[in-house]
């Protein structure tokens, strides 16, 4: 039996009250592609963090290649042969392709012969492993999956023979996706060994060979892939039986509510991100719009709400309303019956330091119903209100006096949506609905959101989870360097035809 | 998650930061040859055993809580302004205007007219950088430290050349007329029978600067404005999403910041001095950074913070007077504050979450 | 105007610029790590008062001149230990560091020699003198490069000379060494140098480190060869004057010795001509002071060009969870 390169043995870790790993024991065989799987806040990217030297355990061992290993920092890591990929890019953006594979691992005191000698060593591992890259090319030039593929790089520079990724496809097409597990076969098969960390169960069954489930700061179990499916996984991932598309009854739609007419964006450096974006959004429907983040989907939101001021013509109920100048702005947008639950929560849709009560005004702070004579807030009537929407919405825990930043994800989330639905729009805009939330959260916002829709409601739906997008919407857009690629009826296709409209293919 | 209760992050910290600042200033006073304790004593018998130390003390704590009250207002859009010197200098011009260009029938007419004249001055000082921070990126701090080297520029050339009255080679303005002059505390208390020195310079400016207390405190935490100000210091991208505009943030929370600056104008130049002259504010504009920090830019905080501040002002003045303690110390022990309470907060914060911890443990 | 004239306001131009070149070059150092800095004007005055007061007490201008680079590094350390280790709030330390010199070296110095708050006058060994560069008999009686040399180039304390090195030095490490590499990336993305592997904490600390001894050096030709003796408040808003040169310079080291000999001229303008007479118009005193810092404010106003700081400037650095 083979001797297994990575062993974990009871570890633990802490951040101050929140237990992020409870005694997690782990083999990895060489030569494998691992894969771990577990919701958000499970506690798969601490433990591999801590198998990287980023964080310390509070206790337990690492065990490399049957030696104790102590990885007290990151140069311990990569001294034994692990590189990490992070799930958000650790590059400095004005430096060179070179300068940033060679940073941190200078072979001298002047900076010229470390990048020769950098500059040799990709061309041959260009060669070998399908990863070709410009290495005078700064990094702020270049796009996502060139980005991954420097991040692989420093790995393999630095000769890792174990290499951790974290989360890798989420900013990649589905085609990018099935060229990084070439990759990752090609290594594989050049005898390093994987851990691939993701929450995407296809995947797991696709790559990897064995996978470990984590459910909140421990292991539940280690299984072969091929003994096991996504359905298992999952419910061993939330401990019950998990719904994984969502019932609906068939769309009734009716009149068009929203009508966008040559939408063109340009952003603050003058990149044109919209590009005559038209579309028709029906009362009663949901319209999902697929593609990879970053091909316009941030900037369409930000032109709908009303943050940023766009050309072309919009309708609204068959009334145009000004894009541009004073009039158009989120608060104005509001009015006018739109209303906008944002892709990042945290950073946009709420105000961590503000209590529950206080968010639920966020954005209608000057509507009269919250006005207490000429310039004053009011307060009780906000306090009842928010108490019911929490009941309503199951948001827990249910004190409305708790500030934002305590809640969970999902509970964050369910403010932000319980706000924006409750407001009785005509037209609501989302982005990410599910994007760090819980599975239990993740089904009762996406049913939700059908209820809207069959109270007679329009629903624009920008997501880039594919599967969410096909379980939701009626009708389905995709968009790619900020032009819609293509319109299909939901039922009618499939990841297939949409990935390769998200890749630009028509 | 909160680990510690909101009494212990508001009272606790701040306490704690402000006593480590003492002992370090009291192992200063050693070092330069002079013995903390009895150093302490002088202080508050100098500033809280008479009538006369109190009404130094109150008058003090009256500029600072102007000053502090206009650094806490800025400090809740996570602005910094620095500039509460300069703009409670050019509010002392405004005073002067007002009350050397009317004659006024009575102080109580005069004063509500210095204030307008107070704040207006000060609100267009604080108005420039905050444009040309809201319009142009220009960073807030350096360009109010700027605008007090201008501020103080301006008002020598002033006081030098256009306010000195004809034959008198002082640079200041002509005194006040009489009718302006405003009632001390002793004339107020003596109404209700309570005796209190007369010579000291606390007046019915410290009620005023109280109710501004709380003015600032409604504004904050009962009217939307308060809460488009709140909501951006938290998060300008947020309040971007709630269509809050950030240049109308920054600049009329720079406007009432610069307002309340200035006015404390009323208190010094208008209530004590009785005239203007070079360097009025004295030092008071950098003081309220003190304040607020110290008070958490709470405006009870800041209430109590000031008093704090105004007894170690007297307490300093006594000092100098009678040891070889120049009035600098308090100057560094408003560094101290100011570094513990608002840089090196988590010097104290994280072992004392680190205590909570362990008996909550130790409970569970 | 006389040549001669011209030849002595640029004289001026460079004695009065260096302690700018020196404290922005400290800050950008600092900055470029992604600590903001505004105390450069509190380390300046502390290393004045410390150099001028050790050297009034030693007799030896060296002496002092260590003494006032411990004493910037030290104060250096405080915002370093708040900012990295305590990750407070950079500006705040700042403004700490700037009043905590302005008390304590009146303070000191009161304690120290009873001046009322100022060093005795230097002279002698106990202050740098100027130093006359080879050649300048053999030069002086060429028109025009005689004069250029002898008074400008020329006649200089030593520090003026190691100011204007420096430049060139600042600009070779950092963007020709492994450190400088190091140094300008934590302050773009920590991050980046964490999962590599490198300290970001020792780092920076470096960049503190570096940032003490050029603050230092800013503060010594102050008090030991531009003057002889240290006052209170001498620095007079100078580090913030070096800190608008450091963004006007975009924090580049050749600009921010362009930037420096800008506000350097400007200063010894209004120091030669009290009251400029434009047309009928009289300038007066006060404003040639305050022009200086009325500039600063046009500068950060971007009325020359927008300035991009270091991106992971003035935010401490959190391992992300």
């Amino acid at each position: 039996m083979q001797k297994p390169i990575i062993e974990l043995r009871s570890i633990s870790k802490a951040f101050g009250s929140v237990q992020a790993n409870k005694n997690i024991s782990l083999k990895v065989k060489s030569g494998t592609i691992h894969g771990i799987v577990g919701e958000n806040g499970a506690g798969k990217s601490t433990l591999m963090s801590i198998l990287y030297g980023f964080y310390k355990a509070d206790r337990g061992d690492i065990i490399i290649n049957g030696q104790a290993a102590v990885i007290s920092d990151s140069q311990d890591a990569i001294g034994l042969g692990i590189g990490m990929v992070f799930q958000h890019f650790k590059l400095i953006e004005n430096f060179s392709v070179l300068e940033n594979i060679v940073l941190g691992a200078e072979t001298g005191a002047l900076i010229e012969p470390s990048l020769q000698n950098a500059r040799k060593i990709l061309t041959t591992l260009a060669r070998e492993y399908e990863l070709h890259v410009d290495p005078d090319s700064l990094i702020s030039d270049l796009n996502v999956g060139m980005l991954q593929r420097i991040e692989i790089l420093k790995a393999l520079y630095r000769q890792a023979e174990i290499l951790i990724l974290d989360e890798p496809t989420g900013v990649l097409t589905p085609s990018e996706a099935e060229h990084l597990f070439r990759i990752l076969r090609n290594l594989k098969n050049e005898g390093k060994t994987i851990i691939l960390i993701t929450h995407k169960l296809k995947e797991i069954m696709n790559v990897t060979d064995t996978v470990s489930v984590m459910r909140q700061g421990e292991m539940t179990e280690t299984l072969s892939t091929k003994n096991t499916n996504p359905e298992q996984l999952a419910e061993l991932m939330v401990g019950r039986k998990v719904l994984l598309r969502v019932n609906k009854n068939k769309a009734k739609p009716r009149k068009s509510v929203l009508k966008c007419s040559n939408l063109n964006y340009s952003d603050a450096q003058g990149i044109n991100r919209l590009k005559n974006i038209s579309f028709d959004l029906r009362e009663g429907e949901i319209l999902g719009i697929a593609g990879v983040a970053g091909n316009g989907q941030s900037e369409l939101l930000e032109v709908l709400s009303g943050i940023k001021s766009t050309n072309g013509e919009i309708e609204l109920k068959g009334e145009t309303i000004p894009l541009f100048g004073k009039m158009s702005n989120p608060y104005n947008r509001r009015n006018s019956g739109v209303s906008h639950v944002p892709e990042d929560r945290q950073k946009l849709g709420l105000i961590m330091e503000y209590s529950a009560w206080e968010n639920m005004a966020f954005g209608y702070h000057r509507n009269p119903e919250y006005k207490n004579k000429k310039f004053f807030m009011h307060n009780s009537h906000l306090k009842s209100q928010t108490s019911d929407r929490m009941k309503k919405f199951d948001i827990r825990p249910s004190d409305l006096n708790i500030l934002a930043k305590s809640f969970s994800g999902g509970n964050q989330q369910k403010l932000v949506l319980a706000r924006e639905i409750e407001q009785n729009p005509d037209v609501l805009i989302v982005g990410q609905p599910t994007r760090g939330v819980d599975i239990g959260a993740i089904e009762f916002i996406h049913k939700r959101l059908i209820e809207l829709r069959d109270s007679g409601k329009a629903i624009l739906l920008i997501s880039v989870e594919l599967d969410e997008i096909l379980s939701l919407s009626d009708r389905i857009m995709v968009l790619f360097d900020g032009q819609i690629m293509g319109e299909r009826l939901a039922a009618n296709t499939d990841e297939k035809e949409l990935g390769l409209l998200m890749a630009g293919i028509t | 998650m909160n680990i510690l209760p909101k009494w212990a992050e508001l009272v606790l910290i701040p306490l704690i930061s402000v006593c480590i600042a003492f002992v370090i200033s009291g192992i200063i006073i050693v070092l330069i040859g002079e013995n903390p304790i009895s150093a302490l004593k002088l202080m508050i018998d100098g500033a809280l055993g008479s009538s006369y130390g109190w009404g130094y003390t109150l008058y003090y704590a009256t500029n600072f809580l102007f000053t502090g009250l206009a650094v806490s207002i800025a400090f809740h859009a996570k602005l910094f302004n620095i500039g509460g010197e300069g703009q409670a200098t050019v509010g002392g011009l405004g005073v002067a205007i007002v009350c050397l260009s009317f004659p006024w029938p009575h102080w109580s007419v005069a004063l509500i007219a210095a204030s307008f004249g107070a704040m207006a001055f000060g609100a267009i000082w604080g108005l420039i950088p905050a444009y040309l921070q809201a319009k142009r990126g220009s960073h807030i701090v350096i360009t109010t430290i700027m605008f007090n080297f201008i501020a103080a520029a301006l008002l020598n050339y002033l006081l030098v050349n256009v306010f000195r009255p004809d034959g008198s080679m002082d640079p200041a303005t002509a005194k006040f007329p009489d009718q302006t002059n405003l009632p001390t505390l002793h004339e107020i208390l003596s109404l209700i029978g309570i005796p209190f020195s007369k010579a000291a310079p606390a007046n019915v400016c410290f009620l005023i600067a109280i109710l501004s207390c709380f003015l600032v405190w409604v504004l904050l935490w009962r009217t939307r404005l308060g809460y488009e100000i709140r909501a951006f210091g938290h998060s300008d991208s947020a309040a971007e999403y709630a269509g809050i505009s950030s240049s109308k943030i920054i600049i009329v929370t720079m406007m009432i910041s610069g307002a309340l600056a200035g006015l404390m104008a009323i208190n010094n130049v208008m209530g004590e001095a009785e005239r203007l002259v070079m360097n009025s504010a004295e030092g008071a504009g950098f003081i309220g950074i003190a304040v607020a920090l110290m008070g958490r830019s709470h405006p009870f905080g800041v209430l109590l913070a000031s008093i704090l501040f105004g007894f170690l002002y007297q307490g300093g003045a006594e000092l100098a007077l009678w040891t070889s303690i120049p009035r600098e110390l308090i100057v560094v022990i408003q560094a101290l504050v100011i570094l513990f309470t608002g840089a090196l907060d988590n010097l104290v914060r994280i072992p004392l979450e680190k205590t909570f911890i362990y008996f909550r443990k130790g409970n569970a | 105007m006389e040549f001669l004239t011209i030849i002595q306001i640029l004289d001026s131009t460079i004695r009065l610029a260096t302690p700018l070149i020196f404290a922005a070059l400290a800050g950008l150092f600092s900055e470029r790590a992604g600590i903001f800095d505004i105390g450069l004007e509190g380390k300046m005055l502390i290393s004045a008062f410390l150099a001028a007061a050790v050297a009034a007490s030693s007799g030896s201008v060296w002496v002092g001149l260590f003494a006032g680079i411990v004493g910037s590094v030290v104060f250096s350390g405080i915002h370093g230990v708040a900012s990295i280790t305590f990750k407070g709030n950079q500006i705040i330390s700042g403004v700490a560091i700037n009043f905590l010199a302005a008390g304590l070296t009146v303070l000191i110095a009161q304690s120290w020699f009873s001046q009322g708050g100022r060093t005795p006058s230097l002279s002698g060994s106990a202050r740098f003198n100027p130093v006359n560069l080879p050649f300048t008999e053999a030069l002086q009686n060429i028109p025009y490069l005689g004069i250029i040399y002898n008074e400008l180039i020329s006649g200089h304390t030593v520090l003026v000379y190691v100011a204007l090195i420096l430049v060139p030095l600042s600009w070779w490490v950092l963007f020709k060494t492994t450190v400088g590499l190091r140094l300008r990336a934590v302050g773009e993305n920590p991050a980046a140098l964490d999962t590599a592997g490198i300290s970001v904490a020792r780092t920076r600390y470096l960049a503190i480190l570096i940032c003490g001894i050029l603050c230092g050096l800013s503060g010594v030709y102050l008090s030991t060869g531009l003057s002889a003796g240290f006052v209170k408040d001498m620095s007079a808003g100078r580090g913030y004057i070096a800190l608008a040169a450091l963004i006007f310079a975009k924090w580049r080291p050749w600009y921010v010795l362009a930037a420096c000999l800008l506000f350097g001229l400007l200063e010894a303008i209004s120091n030669r001509y009290q009251n400029i007479d434009i047309f009928s118009f009289t300038l007066p005193v006060q404003f040639m002071q305050s022009l200086p810092y009325i500039l600063t404010v046009v500068i950060l106003a971007g009325f020359i060009g927008k300035a991009v700081p270091p991106k992971a400037g003035g935010q401490p650095y959190i391992k992300e969870r």
